[in-house]
């Protein structure tokens, strides 16, 4: 059963990625990519990561796939390119030499060191809290506001500062006035 | 169908899996010229990342692997946001510029 729902969101999850390189459209590429995001999201309730998973969902399929929508929308960049131009000869060769070899480079220490960390059968839940559907929840949320709370906070400064930037940088300046 | 229970898929397929789809999306943005189709590819190398995280937390038992996780994608937030308030930004002095197009950074 594990492996059925392994081979499902993994064929999501590589037909999604295919689809976001190869489409020449960007809204079919965006669209992919929400294939890509909820396959994803699949593989993390199938290694009990219940909150990611649903964070993945809402922030990810939700919320950024919906923006990239909008800017494509917005820009009206949404009709086909031709993707078969290519001004440099030599860049699609020498980038699938490049990816083949970080697949195979990664692939061969992940596979030379299977052994090597964990037993393999590590298990999140504590026993006292096997059984329990919110022993995720609760042990990310002790982590969260406990280990790494200062880290919390500062992402708090950070989404502040990223909206204000994006403001600022798409502000349209009133001509005709001083630049304020 | 005891085959199958046999071959349960390991946090070893995770990585694996995580790796190629990494693979994946370097190539998108070595290959695509259009910016935001190359920010889709970013995106697809974070979930990567994200994915080889959470296999890890699994194998280690440790929390701490999703935690991680939980910051990549608010970070990751942030960065959608700035990146394309930029492109939209470029795109509204020139309309239709490719990544070749915008490579000096002036306005």
């Amino acid at each position: 059963m594990e492996l059925v729902v392994f081979v499902l969101a993994a064929a999501m999850v590589l037909v999604g990625a295919l689809g976001v390189i190869l489409r020449s459209n960007p809204v079919h590429a965006a669209l992919s990519l929400v294939l890509t995001l909820f396959g994803i999201a699949v593989m993390f309730v199938a290694q009990e990561a219940h909150f990611l998973a649903a964070v993945q969902v809402i922030v990810y399929a939700g919320a950024i796939v919906v923006l990239f929508l909008f800017v494509i929308m917005l820009l009206g960049v949404d009709r086909s390119e031709d993707i078969r131009i290519e001004p440099f000869k030599v860049q699609r060769p020498l980038a699938a030499v490049v990816g083949l070899g970080v697949i195979g480079l990664v692939a061969a220490s992940i596979v030379a060191s299977r052994d090597a960390i964990g037993g393999g059968s590590g298990s999140l839940d504590t026993p006292t809290s096997t059984g329990n559907g919110d022993s995720n929840i609760r042990q990310i949320a002790e982590s969260v506001f406990g280990d790494y709370v200062v880290a919390f906070e500062v992402t708090s400064i950070l989404l502040v500062v990223a909206v204000v930037g994006t403001v600022m940088l798409t502000r349209r300046v009133k001509s005709g006035k001083d630049k304020s | 169908m005891s085959l199958l229970a046999a071959a349960s898929p390991t946090s070893t397929w995770y990585l694996l899996l995580a790796a190629v789809l990494f693979g994946i999306g370097a190539v998108g943005v070595l290959v695509r010229r259009n910016p935001l189709v190359m920010f889709m590819c970013i995106e697809l190398m974070l979930n990567a990342v994200n994915l080889s995280f959470v296999a890890l937390a699994k194998r280690l038992g440790d929390i701490g692997g999703q935690t991680t996780v939980f910051f990549v994608m608010v970070v990751a937030a942030a960065e959608v946001v700035v990146g394309l308030g930029i492109i939209v930004s470029i795109m509204r002095k020139r309309p239709g510029a490719t990544a070749d197009d915008i490579t000096a950074l002036k306005g």
